[in-house]
C-alpha cells in the first residue's frame, strides 16, 4: 500500500523508495544486488500505483541509461544498486552529469572491493562517489543515517537534482538499508517538490545549453516541440558537438562555476555540541548514530565533545569543519573504509585542530565505545 | 522517385564526417525516406544513437536527438519509450555498437518487445577508430587488429535478434536503397521491437584492406551477393554460401512492452482503489 501521512516502522531500503514516490519518482530502472534489492522490489509494486514506471534491466549499465533516457522524456527518475553496480554505472553518471540530466543514483555500499562481503556494511564508496567516472564532473552525494532521515534526505536528493540538472548520489550503508525504525510520514501537502526549469522561449529561440544568472540551462522533455540535440561530447551552447578551445573550456568552467553556486544551497550537516568542544568528530551514514552516542558517554565523563554529521559528503563541507577546527583541539574521523573523508577534514582544518582517522573495516560497524576511546587518546 | 528529404536535415551541422564513399548517408537517406513516407510529425520522433561513425547520424536529423554512450543507446531509448510510449523511438547504431559492446541491450529490447526500431549500419568494421574487426567482419578479412586475417565467425544478426522475439525483422544494403527505405517504414510502423540491419560500405577502412579500393567496388559486391527473401527460399544451402538474405526474413505478432506495462499501471491502481475502499 501507498505511505499514508502518519508514523509507521520502516525498514530504510523502505523508506527510500516510498520517499522517492513522495518526491516525484515516475521512473525507476534497476538491477538486482544485495544489498539495495528491496528499493527495487517496493518501486515495483508502488511505482504503477501511482502510474510510474519500474523496469528490470539487464544490467547496471542498461539502468542507468534508461534512467537518463525517461528523465531526458521528462520523468523523474532514479536507480539503485551496491558497490559492484556502482563501479558499472560510474558510464552513465558521467553522462547525467555532463549533459545535466536530472537523476538520482542509490548506492548502498558493502564491503569491497569486487564481490567483497555482500551483506555486510562498509563506508568504501565515498571516494568513489566523487570521482568514479572519468574527467572533472559536477556531482552531489548525499548520505543517510537513519530510516527517518532516507525519507526526508531522498526527497532533497530529487529537489537538488532537479533544481540544479546534477546527478545525485544516495550513499546509504548495508545498516541503514536493513534496519527498521520509525518513520513520520508527512502528508503530501507538506511536501515541498521542485521541478527541473523549462524554456520559457520559442522552441526556435531555445538554446539547450545556455545558461542563465544561475548557470542552469533550462530543460525541455523530449517530446514537447523543442527538439533539440543532446551528447556526451563536448559541447557548445546549442548541443551541438565542438572541440574549440574556447567552448571546451567554457563549458568546464560553467559546470565547475554552477557546482559552486549550489553549494550553499545542497550542503547539509548537523552539529551536535559542537560550540564548547574540545574534540570533535566527523562522522556520516550508521558512523554517525555511534558517534552521537560517544559525545553524549564523553560528556557523562567530562570530556567536552562534539559531533559534526555531515548528510552531504560531496561538495565536502569544508566551512562547518574549518569552524570547528579553530575552537577543537582535535577531530576524529571514524569511517568504515581505510581512510577517505578523513583527508578532506584535514584539508579544511588546515592544521588548526589535529586531525585522527578510525577505520574499521572488517564488515562490522563502528561502537560508541571505539570512537570515545579515540577522543580519549588525541 | 527519390523523394526529397532535406526538411529533416540540419543543414547547418553539414558538411557530415563521414568519409568519401561512405555508405552512411545512403542509408540515412533511406531512414529518411521512410519517416517522410509515414508522415510522422518531427516532434514526435526521438532517434537516440551509440558511439561510432554510424551513431553520429542523429546530430544532423531535425528530431528530438539524442547520441549516448558506447553500446547503450538502446537502453536509452528503452527509458524514453517507457515515459513517453507515444514517442516513435528510432535507434540508429553501428555493427560494432550494436552487435558487441551493445549486444546484451539489443537481445533484451527485442526479448520484451519494447516499441523500438532499431537501425544497424553494418560495414564490418570500427570505422571511428580505423579499423579494427567487429563481430561482424567476416572471417578471414583484414583488420588493424587482424592483420594475419579475422579468425572469428560473424553473427547473423537478423537472425539473433529474430531468434530474441523481434517483432519484425528485416535486412537491406546501401545498394538496393528504395527496398532500404520500405523495410525501415514497415519496422518504423511496427508496433513492437523492429530491427533492420543494412549492409553499407566503408572503403576507407574495410574495402582498402579487402581488395575493393573503392564505394563502387563495394556497391557492386552488394549487389552481388545480395540474394531477395524469394529468390533464397528457391536456392539450396550450398548455393546460399557466401552470399545473404535481404528482404522481410520475419515477422510477428506479440504484445508489446509498453502496452503490457499499461495494463500493470490499470491492474495496479485498480488494487490500491479496493484497498482503500
Amino acid at each position: 500500500m501507498l505511505s499514508k501521512a502518519g508514523t509507521r516502522l520502516m525498514q530504510g531500503n523502505e523508506a527510500c523508495a516510498e520517499g522517492a514516490i513522495a518526491a516525484g519518482l515516475r521512473f525507476f530502472a534497476g538491477y538486482p544486488i544485495t544489498p539495495s534489492t528491496e528499493i527495487a522490489e517496493e518501486l515495483a509494486l508502488l511505482l504503477p500505483k501511482v502510474g510510474g514506471k519500474f523496469i528490470q534491466m539487464e544490467d547496471e549499465i542498461a539502468s542507468i541509461s534508461a534512467i537518463i533516457g525517461a528523465s531526458l522524456a521528462g520523468a523523474k527518475s532514479m536507480t539503485a544498486t551496491s558497490g559492484p553496480g556502482f563501479s558499472l554505472k560510474q558510464e552513465g553518471i558521467g553522462f547525467a552529469s555532463y549533459t545535466e540530466v536530472p537523476c538520482v543514483i542509490v548506492n548502498v555500499q558493502r564491503v569491497g572491493p569486487s564481490t567483497g562481503v555482500p551483506t555486510a556494511p562498509a563506508q568504501g564508496d565515498v571516494m568513489q562517489a566523487r570521482w568514479g567516472t572519468h574527467g572533472d564532473h559536477p556531482i552531489i552525494v548525499l548520505c543517510p543515517s537513519s530510516v527517518a532521515e532516507t525519507f526526508t534526505l531522498i526527497i532533497e536528493a530529487f529537489n537538488i537534482s532537479e533544481r540544479w540538472r546534477i546527478p545525485v548520489i544516495f550513499l546509504m550503508d548495508e545498516v541503514v538499508a536493513h534496519m527498521r525504525e520509525k518513520v513520520v510520514v508527512p502528508d503530501v501537502s507538506q511536501i515541498k517538490l521542485v521541478e527541473r526549469p523549462r524554456p520559457q522561449v520559442a522552441p526556435d529561440q531555445y538554446l539547450p545549453y545556455a545558461a542563465g544568472e544561475d548557470l542552469v540551462p533550462p530543460m525541455a522533455d523530449f517530446g514537447s516541440g523543442y527538439r533539440y540535440h543532446v551528447t556526451g561530447l563536448t559541447h557548445d551552447q546549442t548541443g551541438f558537438p565542438t572541440t574549440k578551445a574556447p567552448e571546451v573550456g567554457a563549458l568546464a568552467r560553467r559546470l565547475d562555476a554552477k557546482m559552486k553556486r549550489a553549494a550553499p544551497h545542497v550542503t547539509f550537516v548537523d552539529e551536535l555540541l559542537v560550540d564548547d568542544a574540545e574534540v570533535a568528530i566527523f562522522a556520516y551514514g550508521v558512523t554517525a548514530r555511534a558517534a552521537a552516542k560517544a559525545v553524549r558517554d564523553a560528556r557523562a565523563q567530562g570530556l567536552k565533545a562534539g559531533l559534526i554529521k555531515a548528510k552531504t559528503l560531496w561538495p565536502f563541507p569544508s566551512e562547518h569543519v574549518r569552524r570547528v577546527a579553530e575552537r577543537a583541539r582535535a577531530i576524529v574521523v571514524p569511517e568504515m573504509n581505510m581512510g577517505q573523508l578523513v583527508l578532506e577534514v584535514e584539508r579544511a582544518s588546515a592544521g588548526r585542530a589535529k586531525v585522527a582517522g578510525l577505520s574499521r573495516v572488517d564488515a562490522e560497524p563502528i561502537t560508541p565505545d571505539e570512537i570515545l576511546a579515540r577522543l580519549r587518546e588525541v | 522517385m527519390a523523394m526529397p528529404v532535406t526538411h529533416y536535415l540540419r543543414t547547418s551541422k553539414m558538411p557530415h564526417i563521414w568519409c568519401a564513399g561512405c555508405g552512411h548517408g545512403i542509408v540515412l537517406g533511406a531512414v529518411l525516406r521512410a519517416i517522410d513516407s509515414l508522415g510522422l510529425d518531427k516532434d514526435e520522433v526521438c532517434v537516440v544513437s551509440g558511439i561510432g561513425c554510424a551513431s553520429r547520424a542523429p546530430g544532423y536529423l531535425d528530431f528530438n536527438t539524442l547520441h549516448t554512450t558506447h553500446g547503450r543507446a538502446i537502453a536509452f531509448a528503452t527509458g524514453i519509450k517507457m515515459a513517453k510510449p507515444e514517442l516513435k523511438v528510432i535507434v540508429l547504431t553501428g555493427d560494432g555498437d550494436a552487435a558487441a559492446i551493445g549486444g546484451n541491450h539489443l537481445i533484451h529490447a527485442a526479448r520484451r518487445n519494447i516499441g523500438i526500431t532499431t537501425v544497424c549500419f553494418n560495414n564490418s568494421i570500427y570505422g571511428m577508430t580505423s579499423g579494427q574487426y567487429s563481430p561482424m567482419t567476416p572471417t578471414g578479412s583484414l583488420a588493424s587488429t587482424a592483420p594475419y586475417g579475422n579468425i572469428e565467425e560473424p553473427f547473423d544478426l537478423c537472425d539473433l535478434v529474430y531468434a530474441a522475439g523481434a517483432s519484425y525483422v528485416a535486412r537491406g544494403t546501401a545498394y538496393h536503397a528504395l527496398l532500404l527505405s520500405k523495410l525501415i517504414a514497415k519496422a518504423i510502423a511496427t508496433e513492437g521491437f523492429s530491427f533492420v540491419e543494412a549492409i553499407t560500405q566503408c572503403p576507407t577502412y574495410y574495402g582498402r584492406r579487402n581488395n575493393m579500393r573503392s564505394a563502387v567496388d563495394m556497391l557492386k559486391w552488394q549487389k552481388e551477393h545480395a540474394v531477395p527473401v524469394a529468390a533464397a527460399a528457391k536456392m539450396s544451402a550450398e548455393e546460399l554460401v557466401g552470399k545473404f538474405r535481404i528482404g522481410e526474413l520475419g515477422t510477428r505478432t506479440r504484445p508489446e512492452y509498453t502496452r503490457r506495462y499499461a495494463a500493470v499501471i490499470e491492474t495496479a491502481q485498480k488494487e490500491e482503489a479496493e484497498q482503500d475502499a
